[in-house]
């Protein structure tokens, strides 16, 4: 008995090793793609200047990205968070200057109200996903599909098909590089929001019960309903949480904008996903992880960026953002068949 | 083009010398000699992990063999992969039949081989082609154009023979060809497989069912360990003597039984209906008892231990489980003290790309949790099980099937429920995992856990429950004591012909 344990410590510890290699492997690859843009352009690249437009530039996708490894972990999909993000823009824009629906006036919110909001806003549209999913019993990919188009239908009716203008408050600060006086802290406060909602939604995954259950519904269903998995709840709460980090990041991306924009964020939920994959989801369920998915973001912006740098024109960004999607996908399906 | 069958000849057709595989430090394969002549039916037999489904994928190309030699008519038959294989005409009919279910019947059976006119498909051509080899395998009522999901699942396997038939295969492989069959399409199926044999295809049979290899094959030749250990003219050895072959080890050694007494009762079913089946089932299980259902596929038996466990819709009856009163979800069974182990651990019992640590503790997870205290927790019952891992964080994929199935059971002895709902527990596993789970299931209910348990396999049953109920077209039937029943009555009532004996 002692020694099998004492065996199997050992393997534990060298099994850690290994997914512990699986982790960091999106992480090799990030610091590849730095090295290597940092060595073709020492002077524009690896300055601290550029490093805090990077991170401005990931925080948005970032944080839609949090409730995507959520959703895509659990094994399912949303296609409807860009729409959602041009919706909550377009939301807390109105509740920002107020105004009128249906007769009834609605008096000029205060920043952090509206910003509520907008949160508030996102975690509707979460759950419409989410109560579609699960009652009607539809594809995800289907239902968001649907809603794709719907809620960007909704933005543009909310917004007039205009920009909507609204008074400049200190929303519009969460997303600006820093201001000489605001040095002390580091990063701008958009991308320490998320930072700080990384961290809690990375120890949810690992050390809660309900972290766990996203795991069990997304790689088997039938054990997770087997083993007393309350496996509709979670999702519909899976799905809301998913909703409100979407409606946090139409918060920064308006605060990027500084107007609501019904056509903003199109086309983001393709790059959320593929930040989400890119960085070790599996999009069958049951695997992927909140580190992985920030490394898969930011490996993006770094190759956008990178790009820029290299004064490429956009269509070669495009193709070899492309590349890269298919290449650490097809790099984790090697390295699965391995093990 | 499909060949015609060659004469009745007793000519060697496959042989098969010291074939070995390894998969890193396993020895998939050990040796294994085997050989089958035109106009014979050869049964392959063994325990699951004995390496029979190995050795097929060597024979049909999947995996390359690291030693040995193979031969087919004579010549040197080394394919490298399953198109190769069937090029030399071996046909293989898996369990899981590979058809696509949206083509019809004819274009199935002609798949990747269709006949054109240039680009075209030469229609009548398939027709014909289809509808020889459905002649040859004596079903011409088979409508050719039907899609193939219309078709019953013995109908389905035929198709799939006859695809084997068209390429003019020289050795047709069967693996497990009964399992999802009835009694009447078995009746058929043998039929089948005599017609071919004296068309003079060459067989290899794959069974657990010694009953059927009695039945139906000229010779068999027995793996274990992935070698062939022995062999010989089905005619004259005795199931115990094949037994004795595949096992290793005689019958009494592996269902252990300690003295137990029944105790109070814990679950009280009454006239229990479900949204199909049951029908009606009563029964009362008492700590400290193993109480057995045995039945045919499909009388039940599965649905029953569902709409126990709220798994599946009751419709009418009454569920008395300790205090409990009534049906109720899964969660509830579990925090009542009753846990199940699924008949499917792939599709259901297990989350095959969670890791251990997860899958055991599944069910009883606190709300906020540390995962090293999951895994130590874990490692109680993976040493407890003797479950065979690198560690609690491997995924439960990697495990083989028994060891996985050993996990399932771990899981509701983490969760130390009082009564476990076994379905299939032994179900394609090696003969070390079943010892070991009959082993726990007596420890369990000498120390006053109450077990029900289906299964298909008589033998176990007999072996390790204390009272037996037999179902039959969702219609469950008294508990007996083992010792008043024989495999006999037991057949007779599973199939409804009961009442007369």
């Amino acid at each position: 008995m002692t020694t099998l344990t004492y065996e199997s410590r050992t393997e534990t510890r060298r099994s850690n090793l290994r997914t512990l290699l699986a982790k960091v492997g999106p992480l090799i690859g990030l610091v590849f793609v730095v090295a290597l843009f940092s060595s073709l352009r020492p002077q524009r690249f690896p300055t601290f200047g550029n490093v805090e437009v990077m991170l401005l530039q990931t925080t948005v996708v970032a944080t839609g990205a949090l409730g995507m490894t959520l959703i895509i972990i659990a094994g399912g999909i949303d296609l409807s968070i860009g729409s959602a993000i041009a919706l909550v823009t377009v939301a807390i824009a109105r509740f920002l200057s107020g105004f009128e629906i249906f007769g009834w006036v609605v008096p000029p919110a205060s920043p952090g109200l509206a910003a509520l909001g907008g949160v508030v806003v996102g975690v509707l549209c979460g759950m419409l996903n989410g109560l579609l999913i699960t009652r009607l019993k539809l594809a995800p990919f289907i239902v968001t599909l649907g809603t794709w188009g719907a809620l960007r239908g909704a933005a543009k009716g909310l917004a007039n098909e205009m920009m909507v203008v609204a008074p400049s408050t200190w929303l519009n600060s969460l997303l600006k590089t820093l201001s000489p006086g605001d040095r002390w802290m580091l990063l701008p406060p958009g991308v320490w929001i998320m930072l700080a909602m990384a961290l809690c939604v990375g120890a949810m995954l690992r050390y809660t019960r309900f972290g766990r259950h996203i795991f069990a519904i997304g790689s088997n269903e039938q054990t997770a309903r087997l083993c007393g998995v309350p496996v509709e709840r979670s999702k519909l709460l899976i799905y809301m949480l998913a909703g409100a980090f979407a409606g946090l990041a139409g918060v920064l991306q308006f605060s990027y904008l500084t107007v609501g924009d019904c056509t903003t964020a199109t086309g983001m939920e393709l790059d959320i996903i593929a930040a989400v994959v890119i960085g070790g989801a599996s999009l069958n369920g049951g695997q992927g992880s909140i580190f992985g998915s920030l490394v898969g973001a930011l490996i993006m912006t770094a190759v956008g960026n990178g790009c820029t740098k290299m004064d490429y024109r956009n269509w070669v960004q495009e193709i070899v953002t492309g590349g890269i999607i298919i290449f650490a996908v097809a790099l984790d399906r090697l390295r699965q068949r391995r093990t | 083009m499909p060949v015609a069958p060659v004469a009745v000849t007793t000519s060697e057709r496959l042989r098969m010398v010291g074939v070995h595989k390894r998969f890193g430090a396993t020895i998939a394969l050990g040796g294994v000699d085997l050989s089958v002549a035109s106009g014979e039916i050869l049964a392959l037999v063994g325990e699951n992990g004995a390496g029979k489904s190995t050795l097929m994928k060597v024979l049909s190309g999947a995996h390359l063999p690291d030693d040995g030699v193979m031969c087919i008519d004579g010549q040197p038959y080394r394919p490298r992969n399953p198109l190769d294989a069937r090029r030399a005409g071996v046909a293989m009919i898996y369990q899981e039949l590979s058809l696509a279910k949206h083509l019809s019947v004819m274009e199935n059976i002609l798949l990747g081989m269709e006949p054109t006119h240039g680009p075209f498909m030469a229609w009548n051509l398939v027709r014909k082609r289809s509808a020889e080899a459905m002649a040859q395998l004596g079903r011409p009522d088979i409508p050719l154009d039907a899609p193939v999901y219309r078709l019953s699942v013995a109908e389905q396997q035929l198709v799939e023979i006859a695809r084997a038939i068209a390429i003019g295969c020289r050795v047709l492989v069967l693996d497990e060809p009964t399992s999802s069959l009835t009694k009447r399409d078995i009746v058929c199926l043998f039929d089948l497989v005599t017609r071919l044999k004296q068309q003079g295809h060459a067989i290899v049979y794959i069974s657990h069912f010694l009953e059927e290899v009695k039945e139906i094959s000229d010779r068999f030749t027995v793996l274990r360990d992935g070698r062939s250990v022995g062999g010989g003219v089905t005619a004259d050895a005795s199931t115990d003597q094949i037994i004795a072959m595949m096992v290793g080890r005689t019958v009494d050694e592996l269902y252990p039984r300690s003295p137990r007494t029944a105790g109070e009762v814990v679950l009280e079913v009454n006239n229990l209906a479900g949204a199909g089946k049951p029908e009606s089932a009563s029964l009362t299980l008492r700590r400290g008892e193993i109480l057995g259902i045995a039945g045919l596929v499909g009388a039940g038996r599965t649905e029953l231990l569902r709409s126990l466990f709220g798994l599946a819709a009751v419709r009418s009856g009454k569920i008395k489980f300790g205090a409990y009163v009534g049906a109720s979800s899964p969660a509830g069974r579990w925090s009542q003290g009753m846990g199940m182990v699924s008949e499917d651990r792939k599709a259901e019992g297990l989350a095959l790309s969670l890791s251990l640590s997860d899958n055991i503790t599944l069910s009883k997870l606190p709300p906020f949790l540390s995962p090293s205290r999951q895994d130590d927790l874990s490692m109680r019952w993976i040493d407890r099980l003797k479950i065979r891992c690198r560690s609690p964080r491997q995924s439960a994929g990697d495990l083989s099937g028994g060891n996985q199935q050993k996990l399932a059971v771990a899981r509701l002895l983490l969760h130390d429920v009082d009564v476990l709902l076994l379905d299939e527990p032994t179900r394609g596993i090696d003969v070390g995992s079943k010892a070991q789970i009959y082993q726990v299931m007596d420890e369990l209910a000498c120390a006053g856990k109450a077990v029900l348990m289906v299964s298909s396999y008589l033998p176990e049953l007999m072996g390790v429950c204390d009272r037996i109920a037999v179902m039959c077209r969702g219609v469950l039937g008294d508990a007996k004591p083992v010792k008043e029943l024989t495999e006999h009555q037991i057949m007779l009532e599973a199939t409804g012909s009961g009442e007369a004996a």
